[in-house]
């Protein structure tokens, strides 16, 4: 699984930390997401399918390439 | 000017297709057909001159976008080449001279960074919204019939300005506040693209309706000044805008321009999401089934609403597919703009519609029909298309309110389906938008009965 954001797209919601909070942090500065772990352990799938599913400006995907 | 009704399409300077006319040209180009069927336009648009095309609005043209790759070269475009503001004259008597149309994206984050719209101000918006919904339901009785028009435009009064400017100012409202706004939305004709003051019933009607609402927020101001300085955990953002000496007419502006967004957006998704729901009683029974399990062991609407509840969800997101409150999004080009293979000129007004990108049949197979079961997996029909699924529009603009708006719209859901069944109060296909104002809100009569579930 690959995770990947788009900073254009991305508002600052934060929500993605609440949901999978190793995967995604945040740039205090650039205020954007921070992708932590490109590519996270399977075990945590559910946690990314909620963060690309629930952020509210759609800047994040997974794809299942490795 | 002469009628121009079947006439030829011709091609402009910029070499895009101008549609034809449905309603004769009275000297504003398209102007008529906007005023009665914007949408049979916009879907035009696409029908004869594909992914981009143009129609005239008085003397400005306006290009019209659809499908994934023009939406995204639209949305994509920063401030600096596409202008929101210049795009909406019909605001400017609304919201008042000198309040601003929409913030920049910067300034966008910034309010969600300090403001109410920030994650976590979430849970407690979740209980001020339970709490009014249960407010308004106190007097329902067993059962009763309601207008889903004025019920849920009034409910939508009480959740935005109290989640948004306070629950101190919220409690001095009563539904004069929700009729006076009705009539500012009202205030929308699109013949404010000729002239935003003209001469005309609504116009007239909202106009008188901003200074009544400056009437109610001076008699506040008049209130809290007699009641002086209270606690600061007691001040809402009210307070705050007295303190620094504004005026009620600025102040209301600010507060109409606060609410506007997500006041007649998120009042038409929940009167939608009820009729789809009962014209559809499979998806229906789907969603009852699912808050009654989620709900089996007490828990609260605030804590739930704020998680994943994937079949409402689903009914919601594939209500706002087919009803998107705003039909049309516009902006003025600032700098030459590429979209789909045609440079456009600066002052030319562009715009991508979501009613017509969200019914594109290679993106949603059979897209007249209701089917939430497109958003769950492995369909996810709305990632799979993130810029024509666009309800909520796309980009750095994308409502930035949105996930305030789905957790409102499950709340609301959660309540009124947990204690209530509904039934329609008229044939299912009477149930229509009425599209000849530019913000679009239920034809009435729409009326809805209920009846308390007996569990």
């Amino acid at each position: 699984m690959k995770v990947v954001a788009d900073l254009d797209l991305c508002q600052g919601h934060q929500m993605c930390q609440g949901e999978a909070p190793d995967v995604f942090g945040f740039d205090e500065d650039a205020d954007v997401v921070v992708v932590l772990q490109e590519h996270p352990d399977q075990s945590v799938r559910p946690q990314v399918r909620a963060a690309v599913q629930y952020c509210p400006a759609m800047a994040l995907a997974m794809t299942d390439e490795e | 000017m002469t009628s121009t009704v079947g006439s030829t399409t011709d091609i402009t300077p910029q070499g895009i297709r101008e549609v034809s006319y449905a309603v004769a040209d009275d000297g504003y180009g398209h102007l008529a057909e906007m005023r009665v069927d914007p949408i049979g336009l916009f879907e035009r648009v696409r029908a004869e001159c594909g992914e981009i095309g143009r129609f005239r609005l008085a003397d400005k043209d306006v290009v019209l976008v659809s499908g994934a790759e023009a939406n995204e070269q639209f949305f994509r475009a920063p401030d600096s080449t596409l202008d929101q503001a210049a795009a909406y004259p019909f605001m400017t008597p609304i919201f008042g001279k000198g309040v601003v149309f929409d913030a920049s994206p910067e300034e966008r984050q910034q309010m969600l960074k300090n403001q109410a719209l920030r994650g976590d101000m979430m849970r407690g918006h979740a209980t001020t919204i339970e709490n009014e919904i249960n407010r308004m339901v106190a007097d329902w009785g067993d059962e009763g019939e309601i207008d889903l028009l004025d019920w849920f435009a009034e409910l939508t009064i009480y959740t935005t300005s109290s989640c948004l400017i306070g629950k101190p100012f919220r409690d001095e409202l009563d539904s004069s506040f929700a009729h006076y706004y009705h009539e500012l939305e009202q205030g929308t004709d699109a013949i404010a693209y000729v002239d935003p003051y003209a001469d005309i019933e609504s116009f007239h009607r909202r106009d008188a309706a901003r200074e009544k609402l400056v009437e109610l927020v001076q008699g506040i101001i008049d209130r809290r000044k007699v009641r002086g300085k209270v606690p600061k955990e007691d001040r809402d953002l009210l307070d705050v805008l007295i303190s620094i000496d504004m005026t009620a007419d600025y102040i209301t502006g600010i507060f109409i321009s606060m609410m506007f967004a997500g006041h007649h957006t998120s009042s038409g998704t929940a009167s939608w999401a009820l009729i789809e729901l009962m014209r559809n009683p499979d998806a229906m029974a789907t969603v009852v089934a699912e808050l009654d399990e989620l709900y089996a062991d007490g828990s609260e609407v605030s804590f739930q609403a704020l998680r994943s509840i994937p079949q409402l969800e689903a009914a919601l997101k594939e209500t706002l597919r087919l009803h998107p409150p705003l039909i049309i999004l516009m902006r003025v080009v600032q700098e030459e703009i590429e979209l789909a293979g045609h440079l456009i000129a600066p002052g030319t007004v562009v715009a991508a519609s979501p009613r017509v990108s969200n019914r594109i049949a290679e993106d949603f197979p059979e897209p007249e029909s209701f089917d939430p079961g497109r958003y769950l997996d492995p369909r996810q029909e709305d990632l799979q298309n993130r810029w024509t699924w666009i309800p909520f529009g796309a980009g750095k603009h994308r409502c930035v309110g949105n996930a305030f708006a789905m957790m409102q719209m499950k709340a609301i859901f959660s309540v009124i389906l947990r204690d209530y069944q509904f039934e329609m109060a008229q044939p299912p296909e009477a149930y229509a938008d009425d599209v000849s104002k530019m913000v679009i809100q239920l034809q009435q009569p729409c009326r809805v009965r209920y009846r308390r579930r007996v569990k």
